[in-house]
């Protein structure tokens, strides 16, 4: 029982130190510090202009979708970045239990993905003069939680593409922009087109940001059990695609000697 | 003269034909300024006002050259770096000026398709029509906005040589620029402290140009406007230029190694 628990923590800590070492404070202050604070200010005064959502609806839901560049980015990285630095192999000849081998690297991504969504709400907050009451904030913490290990889940579905797929930044910037589009951090959902819609409760951080939006404006969790219920189910299961992508790809690697070559 | 304008046509040429090679980099360029676009067109749709739906068509247009300028201009020295050719172009005879300045113009000039994909984008998904009442002023204003932004690109590409991660600086530029710039939101929206630096930016004055060209308004001022400070943007980028490669010569520390 002990094995699976250090590789869960031990492990995943080690491998996402040693795989996301380039994440210097030059990269992690611009990209995921200052970034997410000129998103939110580029919507909320689009927002004005266009004469729609409060500023607060824009806060909220732009801070909560990006998390979910640390959630892909890093997620993909500290899984398809063994290949980059040439140690994947090894990984994968040694005995250790593949669940706690991928999905403990996913949660040094989730602590860093709360960390960014909720600076990036905190401080948009302050600039815009949002009012979100100290009791919320325990409870968004939770949203935020439920949201990034929701789409943690699909960033380990990139990270099993990236086991074969070279361009995956690529893939997550186009997975980011699509998260965009459809979570409703911007647009609200009953304004897509039904087929977005249906898209929409499909995938992570949807049900998040509306939970986060009616929490921050004083509903209890219990009035949002409803949506967390449905962004962690979600996660779940995006989670378990993912570690079955994985499982998949290592096969796929192992019959057709690709393991390095892609 | 001749050596250096012949320099920079085929530098540009070469950056370009470099720029568009992988088709990965190229669908996402096009890709990235469309998912902004149609969040804005949603947003503008649910406005109800027709004007500003084509407002934000004409702008979101135009973030795709900022897009395409402002991470691979911003990391252009550090890419050379890595592929091991900043010191061969430093010490090569020609001003190293004129061999960064048309890597950042093939930059902006990518953006072009952006441009294109986002207005096509804008015409057959939103139905967004856009006349361009003035179309001869629009091929004035696209080429002066596109060499204003490659300017400013050149500019940052200079002002980040010290930057092992200037990639992320380029990156973290994308929003403010589209925000400051006006592309999306009128300039009389942002706070007041915020304007002066709007029109000390080039791209403001070509998005105005452009917005002018396609409404029937004058642009010819909005685009003098815009070459005079992309020119001003490549003096001060020279002084940079030559200040920081002298630095780089007495410490040693071109390759930051």
């Amino acid at each position: 029982m002990t094995v699976p628990l250090r590789i869960f923590f031990i492990g995943g800590i080690t491998a996402y130190r040693g795989l996301i070492n380039w994440l210097s404070p030059w990269i992690f202050l611009p990209t995921l510090v200052i970034a997410p604070i000129f998103q939110i200010l580029l919507f909320v005064f689009i927002g004005r202009s266009a004469g729609v959502e409060s500023d607060e609806f824009y806060v909220i839901g732009n801070a909560v979708q990006y998390a979910s560049i640390p959630c892909l980015f890093a997620m993909t990285h500290a899984i398809a970045g063994e290949r980059s630095q040439q140690t994947l192999s090894y990984i994968l000849v040694s005995p250790a239990g593949r669940l706690p081998l991928f999905l403990g690297r996913a949660l040094p991504v989730i602590v860093n993905a709360m960390f960014v969504a909720a600076f990036s709400l905190l401080v948009s907050g302050l600039l815009l003069g949002i009012d979100v009451p100290v009791s919320s904030w325990p409870g968004i913490a939770l949203v935020i939680f439920i949201s990034t290990f929701s789409c943690t889940g699909l960033g380990l579905i990139c990270a099993g593409v990236g086991l074969r797929v070279r361009e995956t930044a690529v893939l997550n910037n186009v997975i980011f922009g699509l998260l965009l589009i459809f979570t409703g951090a911007n647009v609200p959902i009953d304004q897509l087109p039904g087929w977005m819609q249906a898209i929409s409760n499909r995938i992570p951080l949807t049900h998040g940001i509306e939970a986060a939006r009616q929490v921050a404006d004083g509903a209890s969790l219990g009035d949002v059990s409803g949506l967390l219920a449905t962004e962690a189910v979600i996660g779940i299961a995006y989670t378990l695609v993912g570690y079955a992508v994985l499982r998949f790809m290592e096969l796929e690697s192992r019959r057709r000697a690709s393991l390095q070559v892609a | 003269m001749t050596r250096n304008l012949r320099l920079l046509g085929v530098a540009w040429l070469l950056n370009v034909k470099q720029l568009t090679r992988s088709s990965f980099d190229g669908f996402l360029a096009i890709a990235w300024p469309i998912f902004f676009a149609t969040v804005a067109f949603f947003m503008f749709e649910a406005g109800g006002n027709p004007e500003s739906l084509i407002y934000a068509a004409l702008g979101a247009a135009v973030m795709g050259i900022w897009t395409a300028t402002s991470v691979a201009a911003g990391s252009a020295l550090q890419r050379e770096r890595w592929f091991g050719t900043l010191e061969l172009l430093v010490a090569a005879p020609a001003h190293f000026a004129l061999i960064l300045l048309p890597l950042a113009f093939a930059t902006s000039a990518i953006g072009v398709y952006c441009m294109a994909t986002t207005l096509l984008w804008g015409r057959f998904v939103f139905g967004i029509d856009i006349t361009f009442e003035q179309p001869l002023f629009l091929a004035l204003a696209i080429p002066a906005t596109i060499l204003s932004i490659g300017a400013l690109g050149f500019l940052m590409a200079v002002s980040f040589a010290r930057y092992r991660t200037a990639w992320a600086l380029g990156s973290m530029t994308e929003y403010p620029i589209w925000l400051i710039c006006g592309f999306l939101v009128p300039i009389s929206l942002l706070p007041g402290w915020v304007q002066p630096i709007s029109w000390a930016l080039a791209p403001t004055w070509g998005m105005r140009a452009i917005r002018e060209s396609a409404t029937g308004g004058t642009p010819l001022p909005d685009i003098a406007m815009c070459l005079l400070l992309g020119g001003i943007y490549v003096a001060i980028g020279v002084v940079v230029t030559e200040t920081v490669l002298r630095a780089a010569r007495r410490s040693a520390s071109l390759s930051l190694t």
